[in-house]
């Protein structure tokens, strides 16, 4: 079985690109449908799939989001 | 029950301290993030961030002085290249890079551009190019596409009376003074992993003194292509990479 990962995502400096949910192979993300102080829609985890194989952090153009992942 | 993972133990992947914490200007999706932040990642991995000093365009990336926690220095348009010249001239030690869009490498600033390059000034040059001026308002660049509609050209780049665009990047592999030079994109995974890895190698041969590395970064301008940040990546491979495509040009013969 895949390892188990997680991600953290700082909402505030997400700008809702949608760059890491197409590069996400677990479709773990999506755009909230809450807003952000500057407005935008936010990444958030919609399940517990992820792998923590970090392609999302990788592509994110704001540096938002952190990965772990089991060791 | 995933929440016990985020511990320390298990971090693979946080923001490089070699970006600062300041939220970047830049619209959503936009390459410029990225490009900056593979290119802080190797300044943080080679353990060179006191050793580096960037050199700052003009262009939306024009205010790349505030994400990179290095030494930095702005120029004129399109002038980097002349700068970063007398920076490594003084200082032959440090690690220089320029950081340039395609409006101010290829455009104001190609005179600078190919001299340096011609010189084989030993710094490395990153070349943003999103085949537009993006800062002021998307005019057309000497590397939009043939067909492209701009500002400027609101039918389409016609080369009868625009000219084609222009593959500097192939131009400068050309000149004695460059040692390395390659193409990259950075909207997908393995394409982010393979354009770090050619800053890598680039900021690695500059301890050669071998002469100038060169690394283009195609990059989308979702806001001045009118297109989300998802259907400008889309439409970059479709039509940017036919014309401009990612790879080596010109790489060193390895002994
Ligand atoms: C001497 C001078 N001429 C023109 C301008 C206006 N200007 C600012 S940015 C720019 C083009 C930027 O395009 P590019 O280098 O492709 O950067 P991008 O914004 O697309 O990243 C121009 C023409 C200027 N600031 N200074
Ligand atoms: S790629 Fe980054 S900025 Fe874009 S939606 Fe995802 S987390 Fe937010
Ligand atoms: S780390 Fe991988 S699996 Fe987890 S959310 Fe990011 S892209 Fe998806
Ligand atoms: S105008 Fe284009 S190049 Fe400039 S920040 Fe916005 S998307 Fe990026
Ligand atoms: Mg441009």
């Amino acid at each position: 079985m895949a390892k188990r990962g997680d991600v953290v995502i700082d909402i505030e400096k997400c700008k809702g690109c949608e760059v890491c949910i197409s590069a996400c192979p677990q479709e773990v993300l999506a755009l909230a449908p809450q807003v952000n102080n500057k407005g935008y829609h936010y990444a958030i985890k919609v399940n517990s799939d992820c792998t923590g194989c970090a392609n999302c952090a990788i592509v994110c153009p704001d540096a938002v989001i952190t990965v772990y992942r089991e060791k | 029950m995933a929440e016990n993972l985020i511990n320390p133990e298990n971090l693979v992947y946080k923001k490089t301290d070699v970006l600062t914490d300041r939220i970047m200007h830049y619209c959503p999706g936009c390459g410029h993030g990225t490009a900056h932040r593979i290119l802080a990642e190797v300044i943080d991995e080679m353990g060179i961030q006191n050793e580096t000093i960037g050199v700052a365009p003009v262009g939306c990336s024009v205010l790349a002085y505030y994400y990179f926690n290095v030494d930095m220095q702005e120029a004129a348009h399109g002038r980097a290249p002349a700068v970063a010249t007398g920076i490594k001239r003084v200082f032959p030690e440090k690690f220089v890079f320029t950081y340039q869009g395609d409006g101010d490498l290829a455009a104001i600033g190609t005179a600078e551009t190919i001299h340096a390059c011609n010189r084989g000034e030993n710094i490395l040059v990153v070349f943003v190019n999103n085949g537009i001026y993006g800062m002021t308002g998307g005019q057309m660049a000497p590397t939009t596409l043939v067909g492209m509609k701009s500002s400027t050209s609101p039918f389409g780049r016609d080369t009868k009376t625009m000219g084609a665009p222009l593959k500097i990047t192939e131009l400068i592999a050309q000149l004695p003074g460059t040692y390395f030079v390659t193409r990259q994109s950075v909207h997908k995974p393995g394409n982010v992993r393979k354009a770090k890895k050619a800053i890598r190698k680039a900021m690695e041969y500059q301890k050669l003194n071998k002469g100038t590395c060169f690394v283009e970064i195609v990059a989308n301008c979702p806001s001045n292509w009118k297109m989300t940040p998802v259907q400008s990546n889309k439409w970059m491979e479709e039509n940017m990479f036919p014309f401009y495509p990612l790879g080596d040009i010109k790489v060193p013969e390895e002994k």
